[in-house]
């Protein structure tokens, strides 16, 4: 796979949760993922999109997503970054204890740790970056693996 | 394609037959609504099939406990019908799947409800 970059600058809108996933599908379908890995890839974009719009940005129409997809050394590398006030990751409630089980909300951040390979949060006061990583399957990938 | 819901009535039970994708939005307040809807008129015996629903993500998730929540402190019941694997997949990593009562036989399911 050749390494290659792409960004975009979004509004703070239900429009543009849609938008992110559907890019995150057709690239991970271009990056060679199966199936599985590609609806995991689009749900996990999906739910970092929904907390930029929503919690971070507030639908804050003078506020902007910007989604970057970067394919690099054997990785999909995804970034999501808000402008929001930042999500401090350590007091997300966990949604699998049973005082939260039935909640209505909280499940975003567990299901893209669940989905991908590596997750970092990065909160500042001007906003919080999540950075995905699914690693691509393949010789690269492979290889990259069998050298760790 | 968005979601739609579509009102049966089997013995009893209201069956919802859900298509197309419930998430964030439009799809999520649908549900919502076609839930209170029936809730209103006094349909407490409820059966979600959810056999043609595509996609679902956690606000989805999360309008379904809400619905299961608020039909249960209404005394009633409601059920799950059809998980697509997907669905099947993310109620058992959210641990949600034991919480449901999840049925793949509309006739069993109907004869569930008491």
């Amino acid at each position: 796979m050749a390494d290659h970059r792409v960004s975009y600058t979004l509004d703070s809108t239900l429009e543009t949760v849609d938008s992110a996933e559907t890019t995150a599908t057709r690239i991970a379908v271009e990056a060679g993922f199966g199936e599985d890995e590609v609806m995991q890839i689009s749900m996990a974009v999906r739910e970092a999109a929904v907390n930029a719009v929503l919690h971070g940005n507030a639908y804050d129409p003078g506020k902007k997503v910007k989604l970057e997809f970067e394919t690099t050394g054997g990785d999909l590398v995804i970034t999501i970054r808000d402008q929001g006030k930042g999500l401090d990751p350590d007091k997300i409630p966990d949604p699998l204890a049973p005082e939260n089980l039935m909640k209505t909300s909280g499940r975003g951040i567990f299901l893209i740790r669940s989905f991908m390979d590596e997750v970092q949060i990065h909160p500042s006061q001007t906003g919080t970056e999540i950075k995905l990583v699914k690693h691509v399957p393949g010789p690269s990938g492979g290889a990259k693996e069998a050298s760790q | 394609m968005s979601m739609k819901t579509s009102i049966r009535q089997v013995d009893g039970v209201t069956i919802v037959d859900c298509s197309g994708r419930i998430t964030l939005g439009e799809g999520s307040v649908i549900l919502r609504d076609a839930v209170r809807d029936l809730l209103a008129k006094n349909q407490k015996k409820i059966l979600l099939n959810l056999g043609e629903v595509t996609y679902i993500d956690s606000s989805g998730i999360g309008e379904l406990v809400s619905a299961f929540t608020t039909v249960r402190n209404q005394s009633g019941d409601l059920k799950l019908l059809n998980l697509t694997k997907k669905v099947h997949d993310l109620l058992q990593i959210t641990k949600l799947y034991t919480v449901f009562d999840v049925k793949d036989d509309e006739a069993v399911a109907i004869k569930a409800f008491k």
